[in-house]
């Protein structure tokens, strides 16, 4: 959808002078006690008057830094005006995943970071993801909005394999297009990373269960519990399907293969954060999944995941947790607010260090981490300044729980079952733009084809690949 | 193709030793895809945990898939309270790279105490194959034992052993390995599943032996996919995951004690599980 371009208002000088909203946050010192959500949400008026932010650009470049071209001037001036309910139609016509977007979106790197009213003197962006939440939020406590509309029926049938934001995003799109769309998820709940992997702290579950409800309400069938290159083979599902869209992510969790990583305690991230969000390891009344609950807990890495793993430690009663990054505070990949968010709490940020080997006890659990110190040398070819070894600046921590977060490969199950299937470095290879790979009707998008990205360009990508598979339905031509 | 939503009813129930229940679930798809080696997860409720169970038999006709499961922890004796017409909350599968089946010659598949119940349909591939196969049932006693029957359908030949002589020979797997190489000279390869110190023993003497060994392993799991690396095992000095590389493995190059000592971690925790099955029970 083009975006709105509006008159330009006459009280641009007021709009300038409103001060940015500032989110309201649970406080730093109780949250790090309990799972609840950190971040409270705009009240009403907060989230108009945010709104009231927007300058009207001619040209706004917001929409232009949004994967999915969300139409934000469009919402923002319906909600400015207190309209919530026509501001949540226009966002809803390019994004149906609104909570989900507005919480764990990096916006500060994309629709923000382009808004003109941050660039002026003094100024700060306009807080859109936050006024995109308010929206979703509003509707789900009871808020009217009107019912996503849903073409009729074409008659076409479309496997969608995993529930991640890609599979989730691409069959919402097709769903609405009126093609029939069942969806794979091997897990018992779907979701994906986004229940999986995103603690409750930061994204509630029960958020994404009702994203996920209004799915199903536009017709979209999920299938748990069925493992796509096992349960039945990408060409079992090719004789049941017109097309498939291959969204299984990037879920092969990498390690440093260090002495001692097999030790007892010692984690990859996605094992640690599947144990607590998705198994409730963190609530044991109620099930019986265990994790280990450290004293000293040290985390590796320095991305969103690693500030997720280090933020759940502290709220399973670590009195230590300790950051290992193997460079500076600057070259850190994880959000900024992830961070501030874990500094607060009292995380320990211990940078420009690497661990070496872990050292355990005689029934074979960690107990101490063995580090080097790191400096920075010349810049690699990402343009990140290369960390280089210190010799002789060995030295130890205590540990009794290690989680590694160092990133992910591309999941192996469906190209590893599929033969005709492209793949590069394990990566199923697709068509920039379509989402085409190697076989007839099979599309693939998201981290197996990315590798480990963020939510939303999984869901640009699931979006991008519904629009060719609509356009391969219609015409058959590959 | 079957595309509805799954139920996975439990069919049939069967006490076959102490401890030690036969389960016959509703699971069509699984049944259908499975190959010898393979393995799923259940769930037996909302709250339990994720365990990899290896699938004893399937009858792809019916859409049935049989798991012999002993009672060890929280979650198997939830299990064990589930009752015929009842349903298990979930089962993914089937899971894990199959058996590589080839024709080789003589076969020796040993199963030690619940360990039978992953070796038979083993030995039913290879036997299929065309390699003649001899089964050894290992258990410390009779009351152990089961799957005698089945075990002499999917063999050539069946020998029982158990620690105290209280049925077939007196003796261990081991014994039995140096028994039949006495009688047949060359074994072609030893498949051996069963109790961690078991698959040890068994894989340090053919390795002396020099007879290539087969080994299923059963660590801890979560997803078993590939994704959490929970599963992860040290063979020939480097990781894998036995969700997606394995579950079998030569028996020479596994680290069996650091497979113990994994398999240790939780021992705690499942004192609490367990408290709290009880207390739900009352």
């Amino acid at each position: 959808m083009a975006p709105t371009i509006a008159p330009v208002p006459k009280d641009l000088k007021k709009r300038f002078q409103t001060p940015r909203q500032e989110m309201p946050a649970q406080d730093p010192i109780a949250r790090g006690k309990n799972f609840q959500e950190v971040t409270l949400g705009l009240e009403a008026e907060a989230a108009k008057l945010e709104a009231y932010r927007c300058i009207y650009c001619k040209e706004p470049e917001c929409v232009q830094g949004c994967p999915v071209g969300i139409d934000i001037p469009g919402f923002l001036h319906e909600v400015e005006k207190g309209n919530f309910a026509e501001a949540l139609g226009i966002l809803k016509s390019t994004n149906l995943l609104p909570a989900i977007c507005g919480r764990v979106c990096p916006q500060e790197e994309q629709c923000e970071s382009l808004c003109k009213t941050g660039k002026s003197k003094g100024n700060r962006p306009v807080a859109i993801g936050r006024v995109e939440r308010f929206l979703a939020d509003w509707e789900r406590a009871g808020g009217i909005a009107k019912p996503v509309e849903v073409a009729p029926p074409t008659g076409k049938k479309v496997a969608v394999v995993g529930s991640g934001p890609a599979g989730l995003a691409c069959a919402a799109d097709l769903a609405k297009l009126g093609h029939k769309v069942i969806v794979f998820e091997a897990f018992h709940k779907p979701g994906g990373v986004l229940v999986y992997g995103i603690p409750e702290f930061r994204l509630p579950k029960a958020i994404v269960a009702k994203e996920i409800a209004n799915l199903e309400k536009m017709g979209v069938d999920i299938v748990c519990d069925f493992a796509v290159g096992l349960t039945a083979t990408i060409e079992d599902l090719q004789k049941a399907f017109d097309a498939i869209f291959v969204a299984t992510g990037a879920g092969l969790p990498y390690f440093m293969d260090l002495p001692g990583e097999n030790l007892g305690g010692i984690y990859s991230a996605n094992e640690y954060l599947t144990r607590v969000n998705l198994m409730g390891a963190f609530d044991p009344e109620h099930n019986d999944t265990p994790v280990v609950r450290g004293k000293n807990v040290v985390v590796v890495g320095g991305g969103n995941v690693a500030m997720d793993a280090a933020r759940t430690a502290l709220r399973l009663g670590a009195e230590k947790v300790r950051l290992v990054y193997r460079r500076s505070h600057d070259e850190m990949p994880a959000r900024e607010e992830e961070i501030e968010h874990a500094e607060e709490e009292g995380i320990d940020f211990t940078l420009l260090t690497t661990p070496v080997r872990y050292l355990g006890d005689d029934k074979g659990r960690v107990v101490a981490v063995e580090c080097r110190k790191m400096e920075l040398g010349e810049p690699g070819p990402d343009g990140r300044r290369k960390p280089v070894e210190v010799a002789g600046s060995e030295h130890q921590f205590p540990a009794d729980v290690v989680v590694v977060s160092i990133g992910n490969g591309p999941n192996p199950l469906v190209p590893r079952t599929t033969p005709g299937l492209e793949t590069k470095k394990g990566k199923i290879v697709a068509r920039d733009g379509s989402g085409r790979t190697s076989m007839k009707g099979v599309f693939a998008g998201g981290d197996i084809v990315l590798g480990a990205a963020t939510v939303i360009l999984a869901m640009g990508a699931g979006r991008q690949a519904a629009a060719s598979i609509h356009e391969y339905l219609q015409t058959g031509t590959w | 193709m079957e595309l509805l939503k799954q139920s996975f009813e439990l069919l049939e129930k069967r006490e076959l030793a102490p401890k030690v229940n036969l389960y016959k679930v509703r699971a069509p798809q699984v049944a259908r895809a499975r190959k010898a080696g393979q393995f799923v997860i259940i769930r037996v409720c909302e709250g339990s945990e994720r365990i990899p169970l290896t699938i004893a038999d399937a009858d792809p006709v019916a859409g049935t898939v049989t798991l012999v499961v002993q009672e060890v922890g929280s979650t198997t004796a939830r299990m064990a309270q589930v009752k015929v017409g009842e349903r298990f909350a979930d089962l993914l599968g089937p899971l894990g790279a199959p058996t590589h089946v080839a024709k080789i010659g003589t076969v020796v598949c040993v199963g030690g105490g619940i360990g039978i119940a992953p070796v038979h349909p083993i030995a039913q591939a290879l036997k299929a194959a065309g390699n003649r196969v001899i089964g050894v049932l290992a258990a410390r006693n009779t009351g152990l034992l089961f799957f005698r029957d089945e075990m002499r359908k999917a063999c050539d030949e069946v020998r029982v052993w158990t620690d105290d002589g209280s049925e077939g020979k007196k003796g261990l797997a081991t014994d039995a390995i140096k028994e039949i190489q006495a009688e047949v000279g060359q074994i072609a390869e030893v498949v051996a599943i069963g109790p961690v110190p078991m698959m040890k023993f068994v894989s340090k003497l053919t390795k002396e032996l020099g007879i290539k060994t087969q080994v299923s392993l059963n660590p801890v799991m979560v997803d078993g996919t590939g994704m959490c690396g929970g599963c992860r095992v040290s063979v020939d000095g480097k990781s894998k995951f036995v969700c997606v590389d394995g579950p079998e493995f030569d028996g020479h190059q596994v680290d069996f004690d650091e497979l113990s000592r994994r398999q240790a971690i939780y021992k705690e925790d499942e004192r609490r599980a367990m408290e709290r099955l009880v207390k739900e029970v009352r």
